[in-house]
């Protein structure tokens, strides 16, 4: 088996140096009953590695690739290139194979581009201080709620009708298991800021999103001041990273707490995982945050260097009063990120939102030409909901037959949503004209 | 002295005898000095060659950003030296042993990481048709047949994204379960042993439960005793969690009966399997009584840790807990189709709910995957044993020198107190000076019921030579200990850092980098 390095030889001696006669041994202690015999009936024994790739290569080829042809699907996660340094970084045994940096004497290499992480979520979201990662952005919504609370010892969470489902029912599950009382508002396009009108004395926080799930880009500055009105946060959501080099950040629109997917920086499609939640907020709710921060700090000799810090916060030392039961995080997937933003810079970051931006409008225009379409986003980034004659789910499926893998049906987001004929589609700077062609050309043919 | 062919000597004549001279460029040999890209980037450079966009914004109706983020960028030749630099200052896996208790540092073969990247896992959508997905289905399941076919459990949920997410997971299985029983208000105490991972009381409370702690007997087991008795007044329990191997590396010789107690009291048993990796194939937790149990992929089923994540937790449940399992799930229908469950209805009706977006850690099951089919039901057994076996052999060779916490065999970690030590020598002082050694040091002060806990897991990938290396290693550091050698307080000495202020760090927070003389935002 070649990942052990001992061979039979080996193993004796070390039991004769132990003092024992087998490993079983060291087993004594599973009850006699539980012990099994030989090893577990059904299983394949192990195999070569020509064999392990031929099989898994087999499941491989059953998926369609969103490389493989025009392919407009967002809600949540966005096909982007990402250069190929990105990945050859995250390849580095050194970040690879490391574990969360306890020692920082010897994870600098982490820790630094963990400081840099944050500085850069904190920049981009125009927030004051970001932690190094939660697992992907629907659990940072709910780590967030569940901070609200904490911050304003309230009980209420008012959820606007524009954030992502999947996002909305995570939030959802974890608020009412601890008691606290989720308001949902009705499914809506465009109406974010029915936030401002919702929030009460009561209220822990309101979380609106922009761009929505409807691909609709809000200023919450609205819902904001509402909600610090009453003595409530705004929790500002994106699903779409990119998004934050050309629309209002979270920071400029009075956001108390700001969350989101990293997934498009740096990061693959994955079929929705590993991905990377990014976290920032305002400087005084620092200590309520969840999650592991970087902090900067001196060694023994003074040289700047930097530590995991404000661990009281955490449930290895707090345990049943943590902040959070959060421990790994998204570390490599955080350092993707940290990688690609790094190549890209400001400059980049901007102008790769254009690009993607102007590929939306380029559907969009191309789309609403054709008789029957109807754009029902005002307002978008780089993603739109448009209403077709058909039911969403037909239309998709011959689309796929055409080749086109043009979007989510908006029915698989909202089951009860009545929006049976709504398709929710996105652009980046992958789409070509020709992928725009293609899809209209198909649409007009199947409407 | 030599020469070369040149005549010239090859060897200086002089060698200071301070080693810590100062360079110019703060870098050291093949250590390089290296900034943080706010320092070395500038705001106009940029890596990546991207069209020129026409500038149009029509579209966004006003909502755009005022003030740009100021982020610096740097060319790829900039880039990818700054993070080689980097990569420098980290100790891994790939370098040497990574003994960290509890965390499972085992090799990360790279046959998983290429067979992630195949497109037809790296680059779909998780919500392309589900027909253009068959393949990705097809392997959700196939590898939620291993996990459950090893643990010997019915069910398996894979969407929780780590350890701590498994453990939320189960909890709140746990928890919908006594609602349908019409006890999810009165049952609403979690027994938790002192020995357990900082997750498993923040889970409990996380789920709206009371935490109440069980202590360990004088042989790092429960204290049946303990747990007899808080089991007398019995209708508030909801359960117990419990590690096994617990985290004092060893086996609770107690579970079954622990289980029947538990199941007795009408509470469920979770087991947290962050160690399983030293049971695999000896024993299912199917037959202890388990009725959920995390898997960290991570660890168990060597996915890599990269720094800190990303993680994969996929839950084993019951029988009487599969009901209430977490959409989505995978499921194949009689025509051979696979199929997702993702709303509440039908198969899902009693669903606890969704934990997250979409599926799942698809990339971390690829690698799992790939590493169970490449070890099998012979090498994952083997892999276990030999993990056990290393770790008891380190037990053996230390145990003169240091102080195992506990008499007997451990599992797959040997876990040691600070006795041995003379006074004004601590734990850390052991743990820094194996850096110099060039080794990572142990899990250290954990678990809490031992004393200055020192905490080692070798797992299966070290071969003999590589532990005898490390126990001459730890062995000469555990004599200067015991004899009170100060120079070990000043440990490391060679990494590329010195011992660093963790308390300066968290008494004023400085969590960004902040350019000199601007508006400080320098953090309370």
């Amino acid at each position: 088996m070649r990942y052990l390095p001992l061979s039979p030889e080996d193993r004796a001696e070390m039991l004769d140096v132990i003092g024992a006669k087998s490993v079983d041994e060291f087993y004594a202690d599973v009850p006699e009953a539980a012990r099994l015999k030989g090893t577990i009936e059904g299983l394949p024994n192990y195999q070569g590695e020509l064999a392990v790739e031929r099989h898994l290569s087999k499941l491989a080829a059953k998926n369609r690739s969103a490389s493989s042809g025009p392919f407009f699907v967002g809600a949540g996660a966005y096909q982007h290139h990402v250069p190929a340094t990105v990945d050859m970084i995250i390849q580095r045994s050194e970040f690879l194979t490391t574990y969360t940096p306890y020692q920082p004497e010897i994870a600098q290499g982490t820790l630094q581009t963990l400081f840099e992480f944050q500085t850069q979520v904190a920049a981009m979201t125009a927030m004051d201080v970001a932690n190094a990662s939660m697992y992907d952005g629907s659990t940072a919504c709910a780590e967030a709620a569940i901070m609200a609370t904490r911050v304003t010892r309230r009980k209420k969470v008012i959820l606007s009708g524009g954030l992502h489902p999947h996002y909305a029912a995570a939030t959802k599950m974890v608020c009412e298991a601890q008691g606290f009382e989720v308001v949902q508002l009705p499914a809506a396009i465009d109406d974010e800021n029915a936030l401002a009108d919702a929030v009460d004395d009561a209220t822990a926080c309101v979380i609106g999103q922009s761009p929505n799930v409807f691909g609709t880009v809000t200023d919450l500055s609205k819902s904001a001041e509402a909600a610090h009105d009453k003595g409530a946060l705004l929790v500002s959501v994106f699903t779409e990273a990119v998004s934050l080099g050309l629309v209002t950040p979270p920071g400029e629109m009075g956001a108390d707490i700001a969350v989101g997917e990293g997934q498009s920086i740096g990061n693959g499609l994955n079929f929705g995982g590993p991905y990377v939640g990014l976290f920032a907020c305002t400087q005084k709710l620092v200590r309520q945050m969840p999650g592991r921060l970087c902090g900067e700090t001196e060694d023994a000799d003074g040289k700047r260097g930097f530590v995991l810090t404000l661990s009281t916060r955490e449930q290895h030392i707090r345990r049943d009063k943590a902040t959070s039961n959060i421990c790994t995080n998204s570390g490599l997937c955080a350092l993707a990120f940290t990688a690609h933003m790094t190549l890209l810079g400001g400059k980049g970051l901007e102008q790769m939102a254009l690009l993607n931006h102007e590929a939306a409008c380029d559907l969009a225009d191309a789309l609403d030409a054709i008789d029957g379409v109807e754009i029902l986003t005002p307002r978008f980034f780089n993603e739109f909901a448009f209403r077709t004659p058909m039911d969403a789910e037909a239309v998709l499926a011959m689309l796929d037959e055409a080749g086109v893998v043009g979007g989510v049906r908006a029915s698989r987001l909202f089951p009860d949503g009545h929006m049976g004929d709504v398709i929710l589609c996105a652009a980046t700077e992958c789409t070509t004209p020709e992928d725009i062609a293609a899809y209209a050309a198909a649409l007009k043919e199947i409407i | 002295m030599t020469m070369n062919n040149h005549g010239r000597p090859t060897s200086p004549d002089h060698v200071p005898s301070d080693r810590n001279l100062d360079t110019v460029s703060g870098s050291r040999g093949l250590l390089q000095a290296e900034g943080l890209i706010f320092e070395v980037g500038t705001p106009d450079t940029t890596g990546v060659d991207l069209p020129k966009p026409k500038n149009r914004t029509g579209r966004l109706g006003g909502v755009a950003r005022k003030k740009g983020t100021g982020l610096p960028g740097l060319s790829e030749p900039q880039a990818v030296r700054h993070y080689m630099r980097l990569s420098q200052k980290n100790y891994a896996i790939d370098l040497g042993l990574f003994p960290l208790g509890s965390c499972t540092m085992k090799h990360n073969p790279r046959l998983n990481e290429k067979l992630a990247r195949l497109p037809g896992f790296a680059d779909i959508h998780p919500l392309q048709p589900q027909a253009t997905v068959q393949g990705a289905l097809e392997l959700i399941d196939e590898l939620a047949a291993w996990l459950k076919t090893l643990t010997g459990m019915p069910a398996v949920a894979m969407s929780p994204k780590a350890g701590a997410h498994g453990e939320f997971c189960g909890m709140m299985a746990i928890r919908q379960a006594l609602i349908a029983r019409g006890e999810g208000e009165t049952r609403k105490r979690v027994l938790v042993p002192a020995s357990a991972h900082g997750t498993n009381p923040a889970t409990a409370v996380q789920c709206g439960f009371v935490v109440d702690e069980i202590k360990a007997n004088e042989i790092g087991r429960v204290n049946m005793e303990q747990l007899r008795e808080k089991l007398q007044t019995s209708d508030d329990i909801a359960g117990i969690m419990l590690t096994n191997p617990n985290t004092c590396g060893l086996f609770e010789s107690d579970i079954r009966e622990i289980a029947d107690l538990i199941h007795e009291a009408g509470g469920y048993f979770y087991c947290d399997g962050a160690n399983f990796n030293a049971i695999v194939g000896r024993v299912r937790p199917g037959d202890l009584g388990v009725d959920a149990m995390h898997i960290n992929l991570h660890k168990t089923f060597s996915t890599p840790h990269g720094g800190g994540g990303p993680g994969s937790g996929p839950t084993v449940l019951s029988e009487a807990l599969a009901p209430y399992a977490p959409v989505p799930f995978v499921v194949k229908d009689e025509d051979g189709v696979f199929r997702l469950v993702e709303d509440m209805e039908g198969d899902a009706s009693e669903s606890f709910g969704r934990m997250v977006a979409f599926h799942g850690q698809m990339g971390m099951f690829v690698r799992a995957l790939t590493y169970i089919l490449s070890h099998g039901a012979d090498g994952l057994k083997q892999a276990s044993e030999d993990a056990v076996l290393n770790a008891n052999y380190i037990q053996s060779r230390l145990k003169s020198v240091m102080t195992p916490a506990f008499d007997g065999y451990c599992m797959h970690e040997a876990l040691f107190s600070d006795a041995f030590t003379a006074e004004g020598i601590e734990t850390i002082d052991i743990a820094k000076s194996l850096i110099d050694e060039g080794y990572h040091p142990m899990t250290m002060y954990f678990p809490l019921v031992v004393h200055g806990a020192m905490l080692i897991e070798p797992t299966e990938s070290e071969s003999k030579a590589e532990l005898d290396r490390f126990c001459d290693s730890l062995e000469s550091i555990a004599r200067r200990a015991a004899q009170g050698d100060e120079t070990l307080k000043g440990a490391p000495y060679l990494a590329p850092m010195r011992r660093l202020d963790e308390t300066k760090a968290a008494r004023k927070p400085v969590l960004k980098w902040v350019e000199p003389n601007a508006d400080s935002v320098a953090a309370e």
